[in-house]
């Protein structure tokens, strides 16, 4: 035979999943969420995600490039989800040049100091979003009013989040039926007409592009799932205890960053356990600690430090948290 | 019920292209190509030399040591050389090439088609039959067979579990074989009960193949002990272990055998060699073979007899298509890449399988992600994503605890990584390392 074939070991089968098309995945997944900001946010949604993807994309490539002279990767879009990420975790009245500041230390410091893709230990888009907290606290918690300051970017008329008028009625002594009245109803809350980051607003969004990844196979239940029910029933206890100074716990999943931060940022591969039994170690650990810094903590809002301090935990529970072997233990009957 | 194993598992394209082809028989080639080392275990010594005249069946190498097989011709002719020839593993190996001429078989070898269901010999005779006549694993593994069918002392059988899985993709050769020779394989299966001393055996068959099911459904009602269970299309539903457990939910123990949960496997091509040894006196001469591929004209199942190059039975189907680049002996998942069109079929091909250029090659190799999936797809519960790095790095103490042997190479991780990490070629040069290295330890 005068032609060349291959010969390699097997299988001579692939599946059809690239990171290129997971990336994508989690893309599409966040759409909705996009888009109900846009909506709610107007020009300012898509300036900050327009400045964010660009400049975490851009850092990746030039790093890639001229820092660790290797071929960028940019393409697979892994950079993308950091920068909209990121640009969720934001305010939509933020600075440019704050952004791209939170972009450089996301993609930098957070991802590319590792040694890129799957190598980071911590979430990079939250690693990039608690540095812009404690650099900028005040640009970090200005809230834009959504529907009315669609026209406007950094002018923005703003307000305080729920949690947060929440968390400082409660220390100022007043009561929560008072409290309530001052907060969207739930059907709002769970739509997303109220103040917050630009892509935690709507928790029917992102929850709908949950389950796209979850049908799509590109994330599992276990992590989502095991952070809600812990937030619930930790908040739940609480609420039953004394429900007279505790909000209850569908105002808690509802509210702040818990759907994003579950459903997108603790469900991060590099960052999150490997194991099922893994994962709900770790789910459990980031809805306690949220729910401890809600409650008992000096910020209204906690999972972006909860997810954080659970990923380094993460090679522990994928030291000691091993699937179960075939044939280890073996009860035959 | 519709069983199958609980843990890990892939669903590839099942591409059964052949599926509706029956058997043909393919002549016999000009020359056949016979390594005496077609199974796990010793090679069998050559007993014929240069010049010998040879009838079809008769023994030309035989078993040396324990687990080893003889090998007969599989052609009337003359021994034209005793050689190193190329074989499925790339490698050469010691071959008897014979020039073949008009078939006359050996003495004793009963070459008519009728069914005999008249089982006279016991348990030691099928035993020895089974050894005789050569048959191994005709699933792919090719371990002797005769040894699967003698119970060690202290060991007790208790149930027959016959594999007509075929999770391979592509491949259809005991599909075809279900079903054009079921009553063969019904008798095969009780002579296999009788050597082991069984009551029972479960024929499990993925449910993508209903004709086989629904016709060895009928045809057990008429042999006692005998069933035949559904089960979930899903590789490795035909692993050994993974059989086991899906059919009557027990776990073969790390490092252990089918035995120590008191089963035994055989393929169904096994139980119908044993048929044609036991019932015709007929040694393991011929086998089905699936040769297909998605732009081969006719994808087809021949009774190919052993030693025939490959291209003989691509010609019968039609020819090399243009656009091949590679050719698979066996399925996608397990099968042997060849580097030679002229690789003789043994008693482990069972399929050919042409794989076109633009599928040929593999997808780059990025970081890995920790995306888990191949933990997930795992169907022995393994992290190959940390069995690749402890092999890169010789952590070899890491790889032996992370139980790296308990691999059977089923190749779900490579197959599912979105990152094309080359999971398995790492985990098997881990494994072969840490068997080294057990090894050592024992003298």
């Amino acid at each position: 035979m005068d032609k060349l074939i291959t010969v390699s070991p097997s299988p001579h089968a692939y599946g059809d999943d690239t990171v290129k098309k997971l990336m994508y995945g989690v893309l599409y997944a966040l759409l909705p969420a996009f888009l109900v900001s846009v909506y709610f946010f107007g020009i300012g949604a898509l300036i900050v995600t327009a400045i964010s993807v660009v400049s975490c994309v851009m850092f990746e490539y030039l790093i890639q490039k001229y820092m660790m002279k290797t071929e960028p990767t940019v393409s697979d879009g892994s950079a993308a989800v950091t920068g909209v990420l990121l640009a969720m975790n934001l305010p939509t009245n933020m600075p440019w040049w704050i952004i791209v500041i939170g972009a450089l230390v996301a993609i930098g410091v957070g991802k590319m100091s590792f040694g890129g893709l799957g190598n980071n230990p911590f979430n990079p888009a939250l690693v990039g979003r608690v540095f812009l907290f404690i650099s900028f606290p005040v640009q970090m918690t200005s809230w834009p009013e959504p529907i009315i300051s669609r026209l406007q970017y950094t002018d923005a008329v703003t307000g305080a989040t729920p949690l947060a008028v929440m968390k400082e009625g409660l220390a100022a002594g007043v009561p929560l039926s008072r409290l309530v009245e001052q907060i969207p109803g739930y059907l709002d809350l769970f739509i997303g007409h109220l103040h917050g980051s630009m892509g935690e607003i709507s928790a029917l969004a992102l929850l709908a592009g949950g389950i796209y990844m979850i049908a799509r196979k590109i994330i599992t239940w276990h992590i989502p799932v095991s952070i809600f029910l812990t937030v619930f029933l930790f908040t739940g206890i609480l609420w039953l205890i004394n429900p007279y100074d505790n909000a209850d716990p569908v105002f808690h999943l509802i509210t702040g960053g818990l759907v994003l931060g579950a459903v997108f940022m603790a469900t991060d591969y590099a960052t999150s356990p490997m194991t099922p039994k893994g994962m709900w170690i770790f789910g459990i650990g980031i809805g306690v600690i949220t729910v401890a810094i809600r409650v008992y903590g000096a910020y209204p809002e906690g999972i972006s430090f909860a997810i954080l301090i659970m990923n380094s935990f993460v090679p522990l529970i994928n030291k000691y948290v091993k699937p179960k072997r075939f044939g280890e233990e073996v009860k035959n009957g | 019920m519709i069983k199958t194993f609980p843990n890990g598992g892939v669903h590839p394209a099942e591409d059964k292209f052949a599926a509706g082809s029956p058997i043909k028989v393919l002549p016999a080639p000009e020359t056949v190509i016979i390594p005496v080392s077609q199974h796990i275990g010793a090679p069998a010594e050559p007993v014929v030399a240069k010049g010998d005249k040879v009838k079809t069946g008769q023994l030309i190498a035989k078993s040396k040591g324990f687990v080893s097989a003889n090998i007969h011709s599989s052609v009337t002719g003359t021994v034209k050389k005793i050689d190193r020839e190329t074989d499925s593993s790339g490698y050469k190996r010691t071959s008897i090439v014979i020039n073949t001429e008009e078939d006359q078989w050996n003495e004793g070898i009963d070459t008519s088609k009728a069914l005999n269901r008249n089982i006279a010999a016991g348990a030691d005779e099928i035993v020895r039959k089974t050894l005789d006549a050569g048959i191994v694993g005709l699933g792919g593994a090719t371990f002797p067979s005769h040894i699967k069918l003698s119970v060690p002392k202290g060991k007790k059988a208790e149930i027959l579990i016959i594999n007509g899985v075929e999770c391979e993709p592509c491949l259809t050769s005991d599909h075809r074989l279900m079903l054009e020779k079921g009553e063969e394989l019904m008798v095969g299966i009780q002579l296999m009960m009788k050597a082991l001393n069984v009551r029972r055996a479960i024929i499990g068959i993925e449910k993508n193949k209903p004709d086989a099911l629904e016709y060895l459904g009928k045809l057990s009602s008429d042999y006692e002990g005998i069933t035949v269970n559904a089960l979930k299309v899903k590789y490795p539903q035909g692993g050994e272990k993974q059989l086991i457990k899906a059919l009557i939910n027990r776990e073969v123990p790390s490092g252990g055998l089918p035995l120590d949960v008191g089963a035994v496997v055989h393929n169904v091509g096994t139980a119908f060699a044993v048929y044609e040894a036991v019932q015709k006196n007929k040694p393991l001469i011929e086998r089905v073979v699936t040769v297909t591929g998605k732009e081969l004209s006719k994808p087809s199942n021949f009774m190919v007899r052993i030693g025939t190059p490959v291209k003989a039975l691509i010609d019968a189907a039609g020819g090399l298509p243009e656009s091949t680049g590679k050719i698979v002996n066996g399925g996608p998942m397990m099968g042997k890449a060849l580097n030679s069109l002229e690789v003789p079929v043994t008693k482990g091909t069972s399929g050919i399988l042409l794989i076109p250029a633009a599928e040929a090659a593999r997808k780059p190799v990025v970081n890995c992600m920790r995306c888990a999936k191949c933990i997930s797809v795992c169907p022995m519960g393994l992290e190959p994503h940390l069995l690749m790095p402890a092999t890169e790095f010789g952590k070899w103490d890491l790889a032996e605890e992370e139980k790296i042997l308990d691999c059977m190479e089923c190749g779900s991780c490579s197959y599912i990584c979105p990152s094309g990490r080359p999971l398995l070629d790492y985990i098997r040069l881990g494994k072969s390392t840490v068997s080294k290295i057990i090894r050592s330890r024992k003298q």
